[in-house]
């Protein structure tokens, strides 16, 4: 009987194992990057939310912050979204009759929430505390980028457990003055490693990297 | 051979049927602030039923919680003010009041500089510094005129300290050199920072909106308030 497959076979069944491999691999290699890029972890897209509120007019241009709004950042675990009456505050008697703040006056009238989309969202079973990392001189732009340029916030880091740890491991390469946390616009000095140091020491930041630390 | 194909055909099923659930992402837990599916009015956060009053917060202490003494504005503060409550009133009237009361409290902050329709009155009128304790703290909670009540932004104690610090700043007004302790005296006429009410409020950044403007700038600071001699330590 005759040869059922020619002897360059040989070759081509090598090479399409190692196309296989290669092709598989690419394939792996695309899943690896897409779950690390924006569109698997939202970075850098902003939402539409009914009401353009923008972080670079009301930070950066009238001056307020972020606590006039974010009340329970210091003190508790979620930085809170205002109320509606905080935006009647002052939007009661400055740009009064703006179409764009029409859905604010009727949440005031009606009672009803303002529903704001969530922009950042970690995973419900990991955990997060605001006043743990701001009270340790971890600042807001640190992991929400430069918010007072922001006509709209969108997520500025993967927050990725990669992401996290980074910082959980070597948190002087972030860490800036306490009076300094609430800066809707920061840069690094360009000594920040020594400076860092230096306010890791003083403020004590010794951030855990057991796993229960944010698994609980 | 039929059992390990039919082992690999489950696996192969769990794993991308795996991969599409989120239960553990989303968990139908509720967090704060976050929408309810349950509730009619769509919140998760309930509001207690009127009338509710939690441990601890019977909140009995009229003084410490509406400023009165037997049913009058009270003239004294509820606790004892120190310094470190000083610097905590400075920095609380910086987030909250800067806005439309300015740093000095002359009552030019940005948002009525950017069209607020009615001006904030300024701390420094005869009226204000002679009213007691008692009614800036129902100002504070309760709002007065077009200005909003503050009670659910300020915690209590929290606007004690504002007034504290408010105190300190009508003073700076008023005050002559003789006012400051002796000690003191030397160290403030030789070469410190305007005295004051002779530095002029930080101008408003030029160009409307301040997209441009360094954050510096048009940030509230509460450093360009006169400092009283109460705020020294
Ligand atoms: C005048 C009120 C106000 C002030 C001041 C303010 N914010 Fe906000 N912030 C909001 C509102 C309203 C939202 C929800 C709408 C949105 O997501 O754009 C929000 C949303 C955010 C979000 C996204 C929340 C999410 O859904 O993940 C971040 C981050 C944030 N603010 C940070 C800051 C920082 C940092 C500052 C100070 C530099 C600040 N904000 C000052 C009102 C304010
Ligand atoms: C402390 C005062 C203050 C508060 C609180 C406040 N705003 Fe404003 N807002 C302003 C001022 C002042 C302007 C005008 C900005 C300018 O001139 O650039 C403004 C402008 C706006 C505009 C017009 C477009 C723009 O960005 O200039 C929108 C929309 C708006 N605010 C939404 C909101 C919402 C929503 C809230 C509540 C989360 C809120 N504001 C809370 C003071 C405030
Ligand atoms: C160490 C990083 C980190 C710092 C520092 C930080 N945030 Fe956040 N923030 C997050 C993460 C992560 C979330 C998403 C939390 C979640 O989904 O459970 C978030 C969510 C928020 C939200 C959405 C509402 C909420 O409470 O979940 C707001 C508003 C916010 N941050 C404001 C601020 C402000 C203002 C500051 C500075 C005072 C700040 N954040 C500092 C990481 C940080
Ligand atoms: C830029 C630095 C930085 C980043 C990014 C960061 N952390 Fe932290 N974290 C800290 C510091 C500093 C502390 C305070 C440690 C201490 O108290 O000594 C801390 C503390 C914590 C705590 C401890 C709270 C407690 O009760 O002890 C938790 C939980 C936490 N971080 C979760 C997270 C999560 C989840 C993320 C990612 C979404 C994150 N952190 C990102 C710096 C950071
Ligand atoms: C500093 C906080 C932090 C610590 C410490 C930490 N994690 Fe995480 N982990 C996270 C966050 C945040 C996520 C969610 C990341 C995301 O959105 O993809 C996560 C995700 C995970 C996931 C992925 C789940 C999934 O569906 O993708 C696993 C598994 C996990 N963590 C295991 C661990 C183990 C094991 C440890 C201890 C060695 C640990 N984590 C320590 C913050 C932390
Ligand atoms: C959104 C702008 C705004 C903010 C923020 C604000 N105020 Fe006012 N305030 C006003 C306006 C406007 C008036 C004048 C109200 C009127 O005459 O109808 C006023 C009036 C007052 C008065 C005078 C009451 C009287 O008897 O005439 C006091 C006292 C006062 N504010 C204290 C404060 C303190 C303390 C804070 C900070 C916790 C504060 N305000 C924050 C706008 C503001």
């Amino acid at each position: 009987m005759a040869q059922l497959f020619p002897k360059q076979a040989n070759g081509l069944s090598k090479a399409s194992i190692a196309a296989g491999a290669a092709v598989g691999g690419s394939v792996l290699l695309a899943l690896f990057l897409l779950a690390r890029s924006g569109y698997a972890t939202g970075e850098g897209t902003p939402y539409d939310q009914k009401v353009p509120f923008s972080h670079n007019h009301h930070t950066t241009g009238v001056g307020i912050d972020c606590r006039y709004c974010h009340t329970s950042v210091e003190t508790s675990a979620t930085a809170s979204i205002p109320p509606t009456q905080t935006c009647m505050n002052c939007h009661s008697q400055i740009w009064t009759n703006a179409p764009m703040l029409e859905p604010v006056r009727e949440s005031y009238r009606t009672g009803k929430s303002l529903e704001w989309r969530k922009v950042n969202d970690l995973p419900d079973f990991a955990y997060f505390n605001h006043s743990a990392h701001v009270n340790k001189g971890v600042g807001c732009t640190t992991c929400h980028g430069q918010v007072g340029e922001m006509p709209l916030v969108y997520q500025a880091q993967s927050l990725q457990m990669q992401w996290c740890l980074n910082c959980h491991n070597n948190p002087e390469q972030f860490l800036r003055l306490k009076s300094e946390v609430y800066e809707p616009v920061w840069n690094p000095p360009a000594n920040q490693l020594e400076v860092g140091a230096k306010l890791r020491a003083e403020y004590k930041a010794n951030p855990r990297v057991s796993c229960s630390t944010c698994h609980r | 051979m039929k059992r390990s194909s039919l082992l690999a055909l489950v696996s192969l099923i769990a794993l991308a049927g795996g991969a599409c659930r989120q239960d553990m992402h989303d968990q139908p837990k509720a967090k704060p602030q976050s929408k309810s599916g349950f509730f009619v009015d769509g919140r998760t956060g309930r509001l207690p039923v009127e009338g509710t009053v939690a441990r601890g917060e019977l909140r009995a202490d009229d003084h410490l919680y509406r400023g009165k003494v037997d049913g009058v504005f009270a003239t004294t503060f509820p606790f004892k003010i120190d310094a470190a409550l000083m610097e905590r009133g400075r920095e609380r009237y910086a987030i909250y009041c800067t806005p439309c009361h300015g740093a000095t409290g002359l009552g030019n902050g940005m948002v009525i500089q950017r069209g607020f329709k009615v001006p904030a009155t300024s701390h420094h009128i005869e009226r204000l510094r002679n009213a007691p304790v008692g009614y800036w703290f129902d100002v504070i909670t309760n709002g007065f005129g077009v200005m909003f009540g503050y009670a659910s932004q300020i915690p209590v104690n929290d606007r004690w300290a504002i007034i504290a610090y408010v105190r300190a700043l009508q003073l700076s007004r008023n005050a002559t050199a003789e006012d400051v302790p002796a000690a003191e005296r030397e160290a403030l006429l030789s070469g410190r920072k305007a005295l004051p009410g002779e530095g002029a409020h930080a101008a408003p950044p030029a160009g409307g909106g301040g997209h441009n403007a360094p954050a510096g700038d048009a940030k509230p600071q509460a450093e360009s308030a006169p400092k009283s001699p109460e705020t020294k330590h």
